[in-house]
């Protein structure tokens, strides 16, 4: 089963040619990293996988059906992306860590969160921490842990660890890695070469084209 | 009514007034002489029209009259709101409804428990009340909107990234720039009598009418005003904010 089908998708808002006739297939359980200079499409093409953009041409499947069939709301509770500079909301962590119980309906399950707090070495201290007190390292795993307080189908990370300090990188690639072993289907852009390493595959952008697609 | 009359010449001797504005903005160098004097002329002519238009009005006293100042008030409120919302797709159409459900609704409201009659002399002013305090609680709400969504965008993002409906991206938005649209009325509802003596009152007792029935009237004013601003900003702002999104669930880019 793959996971994403795409063929030859772009993204040329305005005759810029921001991501040009992308052609690739993403297994079920698949660990992809995706490698390229900055500028290059690779943002925009998470974008493009997670419905927050919609390609101006091609066709773009997930789970063999187009994407634009999919209710977003759902589809992204689905295929959930993680931004570069995550920004946290509201007053405090627990903030965050509700909405993904406020908009499916339920109510706050405080020891979910303390799990899953505690996964990334954080205590359930933080819970009632303003977000304004945390550290750049911090605000990152909270950010990475909202996105998995239900966990998706597959797990769309940009750059998390750029910029970490070496442990909070360790803490966040064994999350990482435990999320994989579990078969949930991963993209992450990545420069960061121990994440290429436990890696299952890889691609590289340039320019909006895929490295080594011919056409 | 017998006890004021402003005279013609009364009223020129008070042009000395805008005189000393003038004179304090030509010495404080603050340069707004221009708007000063284009300010009251406008303001003259404006009145002196609508003065002898509302005159002919009320002694014709005929129902589709009354319906067309009621309609040309409501349009030209519908277009200073939706100035206010720049470039927004909808802003004309969207400030009209919300402001003729939440006129209309005080308006009937008012006529059907018999607060005031269906005749120009009562209708036409209290359109004018409700519209005009419309319009700017719309106005604000509008502007609150635009801040927030301009602000906040990356927690929208986030938020919709996240999963949320185009309601749970932005309810708390909404839910703030209605705030903004109504705290004016709700503030002047607070220091109404003490702080201010608003317009109606005033101009009731400075016509001679007792003063505990012009209370009866601003009472019913303040009431009418504190439905009219929060139906018009609740009306505008749900109406607004889906604007701000594009069929596939993406926040526009122009805005
Ligand atoms: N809507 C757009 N219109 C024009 N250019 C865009 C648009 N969106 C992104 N770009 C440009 O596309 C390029 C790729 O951006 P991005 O995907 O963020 O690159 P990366 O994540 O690889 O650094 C950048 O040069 C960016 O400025
Ligand atoms: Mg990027």
């Amino acid at each position: 089963m793959n996971v994403f089908e795409l063929e030859q998708v772009s993204y040329v808002p305005n005759d810029h040619h921001v991501l040009d006739e992308i052609i690739m297939t993403v297994p079920a359980g698949d660990y992809l990293t995706i490698t390229g200079p900055s500028g290059s499409g690779k943002s925009t093409l998470l974008r493009l996988l997670a419905s927050l953009l919609t390609p101006t041409s091609g066709q773009l499947n997930f789970m063999g059906q187009p994407q634009s069939s999919y209710d977003k709301p759902t589809y992204r509770k689905r295929v959930s992306y993680c931004f570069q500079q995550p920004t946290l909301f509201g007053e405090t962590v627990q903030d965050n860590l509700a909405f993904p119980f406020t908009i499916r309906g339920l109510p706050f399950d405080q020891l979910a969160a303390s799990a899953a707090l505690d996964k990334v070495d954080l205590t359930d201290r933080t819970l009632t921490q303003p977000i304004v007190e945390l550290s750049g390292g911090e605000k990152q795993r909270v950010a990475l842990i909202r996105n998995l307080m239900f966990p998706p189908e597959v797990l769309l990370l940009d750059e998390v660890t750029a910029g970490l300090d070496k442990e909070t990188k360790t803490i966040v690639h064994r999350l990482i890695d435990d999320y994989h072993r579990q078969q949930l289907t991963i993209l992450s852009v990545t420069h960061d070469d121990s994440e290429l390493a436990s890696a299952t595959n890889m691609i590289e952008i340039r320019d909006g084209r895929l490295e080594g697609q011919h056409d | 009514m017998t006890n004021l009359i402003v005279s013609p010449l009364a009223l020129s001797f008070a042009v000395t007034l805008v005189v000393i504005a003038l004179i304090i903005n030509w010495h404080e160098r603050i340069g707004l002489e221009k708007d000063i004097i284009v300010g009251v002329i406008r303001a003259v002519i404006q009145l002196t029209v609508v003065g002898y238009v509302l005159t002919y009005v009320i002694k014709l006293d005929r129902g589709w009259l009354t319906g067309g100042m009621v309609a040309i008030i409501l349009l030209n409120a519908a277009y200073n709101a939706g100035k206010r919302a720049n470039k927004m797709p909808h802003a004309f159409i969207i400030s009209g409804l919300a402001l003729l459900v939440a006129t209309g609704l005080t308006l009937c409201l008012l006529l059907v428990v018999g607060t005031i009659k269906f005749t120009p002399s009562q209708v036409v002013p209290i359109t004018g009340m409700i519209a005009s305090n419309a319009m700017i609680a719309i106005g604000l709400a509008y502007r609150s909107l635009a801040a927030s969504f301009h602000d906040q965008r990356q927690a929208i993002l986030e938020r919709l990234a996240l999963g949320a409906t185009m309601k749970q991206a932005a309810s708390k938005l909404v839910r703030q720039a209605i705030r903004m649209g109504m705290a004016p009325t709700i503030d002047s509802a607070k220091t109404v009598g003490l702080v201010s003596l608003p317009g109606m009152m005033s101009g009731l007792i400075f016509a001679g009418i007792n003063p505990t029935k012009a209370i009866m009237y601003q009472i019913m004013v303040t009431f009418m005003l504190l439905a009219a601003t929060s139906i018009g900003s609740v009306i505008a702002c749900y109406l607004m904010y889906p604007q701000y999104f594009n069929q596939d669930l993406q926040l526009n880019h122009e805005f």
